[in-house]
């Protein structure tokens, strides 16, 4: 008996495994069971990281092979280690590669899982909250069959470290293997680039910035803000910005602290990528946009004429 | 060359949506169904296929009756086949994907795609279940496909990136938005689509139990999210909203 986390690494463990693993870490304590972690990817970065989120075990698979995941690689090795540590529970990351993973392992061990779920919690049994109809409803789950098995989405719980100390470290061996998927070349977005998904601030355009060439008006904004940059899909769709940076229904649903609209209207599949933000503020010339009925602050104006003002009035504050 | 599509009919997401007097589920009256978004793309994939390389294109469905309507629409879009499966209807995604899994290994498609999400439970993990359970490779959430003899080259999304992956068929790939733009039917087409073959095919049929399709999981309630939006509108001087909106960041909100 036992709760699972499985921590992502891309080179560095990623801030959502650290999510992950306190979520778990909650669990594990209200089922009073203690709490394991997995581990795949060359040599681990750093134990001492994982200490205060209540690892009582890193089981950690460290080899070259598994710098980059393929479903080939790692699905055999946390499948069997949930057999062997016979897990009453497992927990993954919603990201990209965490829902492929869990969906993978979930079929694997032949039971349920609930993917991409905002909160966690333990009733003699695992619950969770859950989005559905992309976002405009929110299920409440119960998960029965063993291990209950669930993918919590990035950046939506604040991670409070305890006194708890750094995890023991178990290696395992990697056994070789003749994956059938080649990973071929692996591009990553230039570095100092927010992940719009793991952003705490976020800077939007949409079809009110006119064309491409404005995007360093709102580039500012967002360096101003360390924020990431985000689009509506009529930018994406003018070709304007490539669809990773799109928000909404059938872009990416965003969870920052501040969400900021420039020039979009508000429309409903927009607004299914934005809803989990705490505070939006939009920025928009049409009074009537819908965009202010489902914002926190609005302003009515021009971005051309605002954008520039408010990057500078928060360089200014915060110098 | 054989493409299966797995096709799911789900309400349009521009719907307005109501809790049910269950309180577990929603109401389902007025409701407008269509085909899930993304698997628009992998239907738009496969007849791309079709075009190129002379692939025939099946689309697979588990579903109530009523989704023979939309499998029509891929067939209009110039699938050439199609199949329903039935009795699966109060699965889990792991029952489903079972479902799904044992009418595929009937067809025994070279390539099988999926979108990466069907926007009514959102449960994102059917078509990797599916393909472990047939045991072929897979890779999700793809917004290059290309096919060079019997090995897939595919971009794969991932936070901050991309990876390139060499897959051999027969695979599975779950489709993003920007792989292609979905063709609307040709009057032509809808007119040829009435023709082609919907096969219905039941769950007892395809050997699967009462066991295989239980629910491990359960939705205990639904709620709408809370929509309280403060909707403030910031009155002023361009200088002055913009001054008075850092001021409510910083010192209302704590966020600045
Ligand atoms: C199945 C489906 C899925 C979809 N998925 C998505 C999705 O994931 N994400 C998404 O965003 N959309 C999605 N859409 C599209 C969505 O319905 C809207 O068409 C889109 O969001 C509109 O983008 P926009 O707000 O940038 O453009 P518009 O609606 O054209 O709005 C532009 C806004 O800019 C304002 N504006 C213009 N100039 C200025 C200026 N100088 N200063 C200030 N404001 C200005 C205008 O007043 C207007 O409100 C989807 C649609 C469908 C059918
Ligand atoms: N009932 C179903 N019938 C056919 N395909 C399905 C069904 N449910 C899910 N799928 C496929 O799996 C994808 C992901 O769905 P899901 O895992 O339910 O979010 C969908 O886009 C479809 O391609």
């Amino acid at each position: 008996m036992s709760v699972l986390v499985i921590l992502e690494q891309r080179g560095e463990l990623k801030p959502c495994a650290f999510e992950a693993a306190w979520a778990a870490g909650r669990i594990a304590r209200a089922a009073g069971m203690p709490l394991h972690a997995v581990y795949l990817g060359p040599a681990l970065p750093g134990a001492e990281q994982l200490s205060g989120l209540g690892i009582a075990v890193v089981h950690a698979f460290e080899d070259a092979s598994l710098a980059h995941y393929t479903s080939d690689a790692y699905v055999p090795l946390v499948t069997g280690l949930a057999r062997e540590l016979n897990a009453t529970v497992l927990i993954g990351s919603a990201s990209a590669l965490g829902k492929e993973l869990c969906a993978s392992v979930a079929a694997q061990l032949d039971v349920e899982l609930a993917q991409d779920v905002l909160e966690l919690g333990w009733d003699a049994g695992l619950t969770a909250r859950k989005p559905i109809y992309a976002g405009k409803v929110l299920a409440d789950l119960r998960v029965s069959s063993v291990p209950a098995m669930a993918s919590l989405r990035p950046n939506v719980v604040a991670v409070v470290r305890d006194e708890s100390p750094v995890p023991e470290i178990v290696r395992h061996p990697v056994p070789a293997s003749a994956p059938r998927i080649a990973v071929k070349e692996v591009t990553q977005a230039p570095p100092g680039t927010i992940e719009l998904t793991e952003a705490k601030r976020v800077v939007s355009g949409g079809r009110g910035i006119m064309g491409p060439e404005n995007w360093p008006v709102l580039k500012s904004l967002c360096d101003a803000l360390g924020a990431a940059l985000g689009a509506s899909r009529a930018a994406v769709d003018a070709g304007w910005i490539h669809h990773s940076h799109q928000v909404g229904q059938t872009g990416k649903v965003v969870s920052p602290d501040l969400y900021v609209a420039c020039g979009i209207s508000g429309a409903i599949q927009h607004q299914a990528g934005m809803r989990p933000a705490r505070i939006i503020v939009a920025i928009n010339k049409d009074a009537q946009a819908n965009i202010f009925n489902v914002c926190d602050y609005g302003i009515v104006g021009d971005l051309f004429e605002i954008v520039p003002l408010l990057t500078e009035e928060i360089r200014k504050v915060q110098s | 060359m054989k493409v299966a599509v797995l096709m799911k009919r789900v309400p349009d997401t521009a719907s307005v949506f109501a809790v049910a007097a269950d309180g577990k589920s929603v109401e389902t009256g007025g409701l407008k169904y269509v085909m899930s978004p993304y698997d628009e793309h992998a239907v738009e994939e496969a007849i791309r296929l079709k075009e190129q390389a002379g692939a025939e294109v099946i689309v697979l469905s588990a579903g109530p009756p009523e989704t023979k309507e939309t499998l029509r629409s891929a067939l209009a879009m110039g699938a050439d086949a199609a199949m329903l499966v039935t009795g699966a209807e109060n699965a889990g995604p792991r029952g489903l994907a079972k479902a799904l899994a044992a009418a595929l290994k009937r067809m025994a498609p070279d390539l099988v795609i999926a979108g990466k999400q069907a926007v009514d439970d959102d449960a994102s993990q059917v078509p990797e279940r599916v393909a472990e359970l047939l045991g072929i490779p897979h890779a999700s959430v793809i917004t290059r496909f290309a096919l060079s003899g019997s090995v897939a080259t595919v971009d794969r999304e991932i936070e901050g990136g991309s990876y390139t992956l060499e897959v051999p068929l027969p695979a599975l790939f779950t489709t993003q938005k920007g792989i292609n733009t979905p063709r609307y039917p040709t009057l032509p087409n809808i007119m040829k689509a009435k023709k082609k073959e919907i096969t219905e095919v039941g769950v007892a049929e395809l050997g699967l139990g009462a066991g295989d399709l239980a629910a491990g999981m359960a939705i205990e309630s639904v709620s709408l999210p809370r929509q309280t939006r403060l909707k403030k509108i910031i009155e002023g001087e361009p200088a002055e909203k913009v001054r008075e909106l850092v001021r409510v960041l910083r010192e209302t909100e704590k966020i600045l």
